[in-house]
């Protein structure tokens, strides 16, 4: 019998991927977001808001992940953004060599910002390095308070924490106190923005907060 | 979620490490797992079963997992705690400004396989093509 060491990251191929992509996007100075979220969260309504927000300033692309919603690219190009569909078919999350293919389909160097939409999913894509600057997770109130303390992976891998919907907050008895305090403990660090993407409300201080990083890159 | 996919690709390294080691049999694989990773353990365990099965290599190997548990630095006051998936914030002083140490492992750590003179020296007679010759060390 032998022992063989390994010490090898069972995630290797895709880490060393992303590496390479985080490479490319330093190069071209273009920032990237990750965003993640559970499926009809706001995720589209959300990056439609902050290329609203944000167009004057930057050149925009998004790439829609989310298999639930073929029609999230169709939504944005109608916006004039150039947007991506990657065909996941059917995985649960996205993954370095996926995002790569898509990624080789844009002009990188005439980009600021890339937005991923990913797969609507609050727990795999977690655990996967795509190269980005950033996740940042989104929630919406009718999910309710207490999923901080059922998927703490995702508000911990956020740099920020979107809170989405805040206009249903009335109807939907969502106690921000304590979602506050959960997402305090399991990420110190990250802001929480309360937004409301369809009502043009909150979305300029998120947006103000993503253009400081952006312009840091450039 | 993805546990299966996790595990294909533990299993396509494995074999890998093994081929090229000249080994016969796995017996053994040894994972460390972060608890701050969405891996679930038993799930991890359900596909190495499921996918060692059709693995000549592999068919009768077991899989030990050893779950880290998040450690995490505080930037402010420098503590080094452990916590659990929930608690980030620092114990000693209550410090926002905190960096995770440990918890978020998914490695192969190591394998443990049979190799050609472990068979010799054994029971199995059905190894006639290596000889003690060609074994050298
Ligand atoms: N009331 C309200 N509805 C919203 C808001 N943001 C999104 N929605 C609605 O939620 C649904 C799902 O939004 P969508 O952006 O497609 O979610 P996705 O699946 O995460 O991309 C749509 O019907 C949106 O109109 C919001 O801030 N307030
Ligand atoms: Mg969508
Ligand atoms: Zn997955
Ligand atoms: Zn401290």
């Amino acid at each position: 019998m032998a022992h063989i060491d390994l010490k090898q990251p069972i995630l290797d191929k895709n880490d060393q991927l992303a590496r390479e992509l985080r490479q490319r996007f330093a190069e071209n100075h273009v920032f990237v977001v990750d965003l993640l979220a559970s499926p009809g969260s706001g995720k589209t309504s959300t990056i439609l808001a902050t290329i609203d927000a944000l167009r004057d300033e930057f050149n925009i692309a998004v790439i829609e992940g989310d298999i639930a919603s073929s029609v999230d690219a169709e939504r944005i190009k109608a916006q004039g953004t150039p947007a991506v569909q990657i065909n996941t078919g059917g995985a649960c999350h996205l993954e370095s060599a996926m995002l790569k293919r898509a990624i080789d389909m844009l002009d990188l160097e005439r980009l600021d910002l890339i937005i991923i939409e990913n797969v609507g999913n609050l727990v795999c894509p977690t655990d996967f390095d795509l190269g980005e600057n950033m996740k940042v997770m989104i929630l919406s109130v009718p999910e309710g308070d207490d999923k901080p303390l059922k998927y703490p992976g995702v508000f911990q891998a956020a740099e920020a924490v979107i809170l989405n919907k805040v206009d249903t907050m009335p109807v939907f008895n969502f106690d921000e106190e304590a979602f506050t305090s959960a997402v305090n403990q399991l990420n110190p660090q990250a802001p929480i923005f309360r937004i409301a993407a369809t009502k043009e409300q909150g979305v300029s201080e998120w947006a103000e907060w993503l253009a400081e990083k952006i312009r840091a890159v450039q | 979620m993805h546990e299966l996919g996790i595990m294909t690709g533990v299993m396509d390294a494995v074999e890998k490490s093994a081929r090229e080691a000249g080994a016969q049999k796995v017996l053994e694989v040894t994972l460390s797992v972060g608890e701050m990773t969405e891996a679930i353990e038993d799930a991890l365990q359900f596909a190495f079963e499921v996918l060692s099965e059709s693995s000549q290599l592999c068919s009768d190997a077991t899989l030990k997992i050893n779950m880290i548990s998040p450690k995490s630095e505080c930037l402010e006051c420098g503590a080094v705690y452990t916590h659990d998936r929930f608690h980030m914030l620092c114990p000693e002083c209550g410090g926002f400004a905190t960096q995770l140490l440990e918890g978020r492992e998914l490695q192969i750590d190591s394998i443990e396989v049979d190799l050609p003179d472990d068979a010799e020296s054994g029971a199995d007679a059905d190894k006639s093509g290596v000889s003690d010759d060609e074994l050298g060390q």
